[in-house]
């Protein structure tokens, strides 16, 4: 595929390759003929389905392309772990799903399916039912995320009424009372009627995610929820969630740049660069096979406690991509270090295809040949990390 | 998950039992805190709080604050004075003006402890009463103007700077619109036709003191509005990038609540400061447009048209034109140094020595 012909519908034929095990993605005019129809393979379908996920912003200096074709799928009581360089698109990806660029002047197209349900089609009143009810977030920074004018617990009893208007205030208070209490905080009496500021970082995250349970969620989405977080209280934290999701189900998106946390937490992972999916798969397949010359580069620029210490560490060399002038042919080929290896630059000219490693459901986006892959990962990089 | 032993300190705590890990130990530090607050030690402070002790210790605004409430006092209880016979403006004393051109007798326009600031030339009324009532009008006026350009500056400000798009390209144009009329040329041309609809409307006769004082205040509030919108507008817009905004959308939150209760606790600082600097602006302008003419008709009075009156004046009886005049300049000095005041104590920016 040549850069100049770099858009539009030609990716549509892409996509089903991108999709492990699932169903074929139904051509579009088939999917969109109702705003809110339950597609009808519900059951077959993932309970979050995401298909060709394009976000682009357009500005005065070209069209960013935040997201570029992303497909992924999760079930019930699993956890992705979405991961990638800052300005990967990750983000981007959760806000997609929450329907929040709406109103904004994004693009987003291709499909989300929640529980069966069609997200990007839906009104702005369905989605906003959705929100915070079927499908919450929890933020990086709690303290810019609370209002700091409500206490805690007048955020939870707001946030818990919104979606059960006939519950009563003392109802939902006591609710609020119950979720501060489940997420391990301690005196929830006291800490309820206290404002954000007044919560230490540990015990805010903890607030943020009860604020997020408030109506138990099936889905949620973590968007870097321990990076402000010191190391200790962020295994509290990646525990409590870990409990949650045993008690509740849910099914979770951890999205950050914290290997270790993925590798803690995570069932799939999903590496992206450039807005797009790069490499993807069980963690243990990604974490102990990666295939992807990325994916290699972001292992081993991280630090192992348990490993003998080196004297430097590997950092991918270079920048992360623009997202207005993606790489041609690969968006990853002027940061690789084994562009030689595959004949007539076809990293530069061609963009690579998502191919299945055959394992699980492990795949990858590279030029090189699998058996290429599999003897530099053992002969190179393997002993390095 | 062992919740209940967790090591974190509560935010505000201060002693080394929060740091021995039991929820028991957590109670005993908050009940320290308060101990603290008992032996008046350094504690937090609410936003409300620090911005008054940095009011209070401006003296300047500590004086216009005290000016500003005596000047309101003064508007509120000058009706009950001329109730009860302590002030009158509709009875003058004619033989107070026995003068040819009918100045009154007597050195600074008939000071006298009667008539502490003299007396009207011509009607020998009492220029202390025809002040503190003329103070009532420009009040009402100034006040009701201000909220009308308040209400519906935030209003807009807010819906332009949150929907974005068209409805905020819509309502900057219209806020163009308004901003391009030229506002006293305008006031001047419509007041005949504007004062006759309203005292249609509210079943009064045109010479009635309320069409006027309500034609002034539509007029000064619809054109003052836009300027505060602009404002607003962009306050929000850089609010609406914040996270908590995100938050609350990505927990279902209804539009009417992002307005109301997620942005407008951030819009009081600039709500009340524009309102403590427009409402000596919007005094001035209603003496200016009672020095213009469009004031009230005699007896009811305001400091514009006692100005206009005593203009002619100005030189035989100066104390006629510079008790009114001063008393305009002293609200609006009043009013304007409070404004001040407040924006430097409400901005944790604000420079300050």
């Amino acid at each position: 595929m040549s850069d100049s012909s770099y858009s539009g519908s030609h990716r549509a034929d892409e996509h089903p390759d991108e999709r492990p095990g699932g169903d074929p993605a139904p051509a579009r005019d088939f999917t969109r003929v109702s705003s809110s129809r339950i597609h009808t393979l519900e059951g077959e379908r993932p309970y979050l389905d995401v298909v060709d996920l394009k976000v682009h912003f357009p500005t005065d200096d070209g069209v960013v392309r935040a997201v570029d074709g992303l497909s992924f799928s999760i079930e019930k009581g699993q956890t992705i772990g979405i991961v990638g360089e800052s300005g990967s698109g990750k983000s981007v990806t959760s806000q997609a799903i929450l329907g929040l660029h709406r109103g904004t002047r994004a693009q987003v197209s291709g499909s989300i399916y929640l529980d069966g349900q069609e997200l990007l089609e839906i009104d702005d009143e369905e989605l906003r039912r959705l929100r915070g009810n079927k499908m919450a977030m929890i933020f990086q920074d709690p303290l810019s995320a609370m209002h700091p004018y409500y206490t805690v617990g007048n955020q939870i009893v707001e946030g818990i009424r919104v979606h059960h208007s006939d519950m009563s205030k003392a109802a939902a208070k006591s609710r609020a009372l119950d979720l501060l209490a489940r997420v391990g905080i301690p005196n929830p009496a006291k800490r309820v009627d206290q404002y954000p500021h007044e919560f230490s970082g540990g015990m805010r995250q903890r607030a943020m995610i009860a604020l997020s349970l408030a109506n138990d969620p099936s889905l949620l989405i973590a968007d870097e929820p321990t990076t402000a977080l010191d190391v200790t209280v962020q295994a509290q934290i990646l525990d409590l969630m870990r409990d949650l999701q045993a008690e509740f189900g849910s099914a979770i998106i951890m999205i950050t740049h914290d290997l270790g946390v993925v590798a803690e937490m995570a069932d799939d992972v999903l590496v992206m660069y450039g807005g797009k999916k790069v490499e993807y798969g069980p963690v243990h397949e990604v974490f102990y096979g990666p295939q992807m010359p990325y994916t290699w580069g972001l292992l081993s620029s991280m630090p192992r406690l348990d490993r003998a210490r080196r004297d430097t560490l590997d950092p991918v060399p270079g920048n992360p991509p623009s997202l207005i002038n993606i790489p041609s042919g690969c968006a990853f080929h002027p940061r690789c270090v084994y562009r030689g290896e595959v004949p007539g630059d076809a990293c530069v000219s061609e963009i690579p295809e998502l191919i299945d490693t055959g394992s699980g459901h492990h795949q990858v986006r590279c030029h090189m040949p699998q058996e290429r892959r599999l003897e530099i990962f053992a002969n190179d990089i393997k002993p390095r990390l | 998950m062992s919740s209940d032993h967790d090591p974190i300190k509560p935010a505000a705590g201060v002693s080394e039992m929060g740091m021995s890990g039991s929820a028991g130990a957590v109670e005993l530090a908050e009940d320290e805190i308060q101990g603290a607050e008992a032996r008046g030690e350094i504690l937090g402070r609410t936003q409300r709080q620090i911005a008054w002790a940095r009011f209070k210790r401006d003296k300047v605004s500590m004086a216009a604050l005290v000016g500003s409430i005596i000047v309101v006092l003064l508007a509120v209880i000058a009706p009950l004075l001329e109730a009860v016979g302590l002030t009158n403006t509709t009875q003058g004393n004619p033989a107070l003006v026995p003068e040819e051109g009918s100045l009154p007798s007597g050195a600074f326009g008939g000071m006298s402890t009667s008539h502490w600031l003299g007396v009207q030339p011509g009607s020998g009324k009492d220029l202390l009463s025809l002040i503190l009532a003329g103070m009532t009008t420009s009040l009402q006026v100034a006040v009701f103007a201000t909220a009308i350009a308040i209400v519906l500056g935030t209003l807009f400000g807010l819906i332009a700077g949150f929907a974005g798009g068209k409805i905020d390209w819509l309502i900057s144009r219209f806020m163009d619109l308004v901003l391009s009329f030229p506002q006293v040329l305008m006031l001047l041309s419509l007041q005949l036709v504007l004062v006759a609809i309203i005292a249609n409307v509210m079943g009064m006769s045109e010479a009635a003191p309320w069409p006027k004082k309500l034609f002034m205040i539509i007029v000064l509030g619809f054109f003052g509005w836009p300027y505060f919108a602009r404002i607003i507008r962009g306050q929000v817009m850089s609010l609406r990038q914040r996270e908590f905004v995100e938050a609350a959308r990505s927990l279902g939150a209804k539009n009417g609540r992002l307005y109301l209760k997620e942005l407008l606790p951030h819009l009081w600082a600039p709500i009340l400061v524009y309102t403590s600097l427009i409402l000596p602006q919007n005094i001035s302008a209603e003496a200016a447009l009672g020095f213009l003419g469009v004031g009230l008709n005699p007896p009811a009075v305001s400091l514009g048209s006692i100005l206009n009156d005593s203009v002619v004046y100005a030189p035989s009886d100066p104390a006629y034109f510079l008790f009114p005049g001063g008393t305009v300049f002293l609200m609006v000095l009043a009013f304007n140094l409070l404004g001040d005041g407040l924006r430097d104590a409400l901005d944790p920016k604000a420079d300050r020595q």
